[in-house]
């Protein structure tokens, strides 16, 4: 079996260079209401938002591998579970869970009760469209994408539409095969 | 405790807040772009002061106000004071920090010149792009210090000046 990846990640949380997560809250708050001045339209903004996130995330990936040392993931089960337990900690300081596996394994919930994006956030009427989180959704998608996992991830529920708890919809549409560069070798 | 988050969040949300209105949103308006870094730059600055001035008594004047971005306000921020304070005594200050956190992040070409002579041909220079690369960054902080101070009553405007990398100087003109 393969290495045991570190099962949380507080060890390199405590390691990392960090910021208060206010100044990270406030930041976020002051971009995301920018863009909705900027953009108008409330989907536009969710799409900008997470491009912004996929972007982001095909960078991060390098930090996380880097900084995480976790092995190989055997499954895509162990993949989210790495993400909800040491990728969330390591970047945002909170821990995320799995839950609401589909029978073939493809589909499945990060749930996350503690958010520091949303601290002092309440959306206005005008905005109640907004997915104000989806920063974090481009995120993981760009970040799976550069380890060969294309996703979908969408919001099930977000506490600032009223639901007790943020969750995370990701499914697994294709695992690509990885090109190993054998023209190194030539 | 104080809630904390690991840097380079903070790091990769103003880097693509800044590229993404850069080189999405007003590609080909500069003008346009740094407006809006500075506004969102404004805002961040307007709270954090307010948040962090809410248990000290107001300032008696705009000397002090100005050492409180020096030292509190830059501490909170970055870790570190401001290095230098200069002023004219008729409303500029000028603000250095010899190690600019969020210059220190990116790559900067070492022949890169000062940026004060930035000559918009159709092929640009190299460092010329570099420094208005930096330049369009550092829209976000002026903002930022212009929103804090605009907060504690003093409206002025604020500039960056790199001609010393890594140092970073803001200029700061208080309107009477």
């Amino acid at each position: 079996m393969a290495p045991v990846a570190p099962r949380s990640g507080d060890a390199i949380f405590a390691n990392v260079e960090r910021v208060n997560a206010e100044l990270f809250t406030l930041t976020y708050g002051a971009i995301v209401r920018q863009l909705l001045t900027d953009l108008e339209e409330v989907d536009e903004v969710n799409k900008q938002l997470d491009q912004m996130g996929y972007n982001i995330g095909i960078r991060l990936i390098d930090e996380f591998l880097a900084k995480s040392n976790v092995s190989r993931c055997v499954d895509f089960r162990e993949t989210t579970d790495v993400i909800a337990k040491v990728g969330f900690k390591m970047f945002l300081g909170v821990t995320a869970s799995v839950a609401n596996w589909d029978a073939d394994g493809t589909c499945c919930s990060i749930i996350l009760e503690d958010n520091p994006l949303v601290d002092f956030v309440e959306l206005p009427d005008n905005c109640q469209g907004l997915y104000y989180c989806n920063i974090l959704s481009g995120v993981i998608r760009g970040a799976l994408e550069m380890v060969s996992m294309k996703t979908e991830v969408t919001w099930i529920r977000d506490v600032l539409r009223g639901d007790d708890a943020f969750e995370l919809q990701v499914k697994l549409l294709k695992q690509v095969p990885e090109e190993y560069p054998y023209k190194d070798d030539e | 405790m104080v809630r904390e988050v690991s840097e380079s969040c903070l790091d990769s949300v103003i880097r693509e807040m800044v590229s993404c209105y850069c080189n999405v949103f007003y590609a080909h308006k500069p003008d346009l772009a740094a407006r809006r870094i500075e506004a969102i730059g404004y805002q961040l600055g307007f709270q954090l002061s307010e948040r962090y001035t809410m248990e000290r008594p107001p300032f008696n004047d705009n000397l002090e106000a100005i050492k409180f971005i020096c030292k509190d306000f830059w501490s909170n921020l970055f870790k570190k004071q401001i290095d230098n304070l200069r002023t004219n005594h008729r409303g500029t200050f000028v603000l250095q920090d010899n190690k600019f956190r969020w210059l220190t992040r990116m790559s900067i070409d070492s022949s890169a010149d000062n940026g004060s002579s930035v000559e918009d041909n159709s092929a640009p220079a190299a460092e010329n792009k570099t420094a208005h690369a930096i330049s369009m960054h550092l829209y976000f902080p002026c903002g930022i210090i212009r929103g804090a101070l605009s907060n504690l009553g003093i409206p002025c405007a604020v500039s960056a000046d790199i001609s010393n990398l890594p140092a970073c100087s803001f200029v700061i003109s208080i309107k009477a």
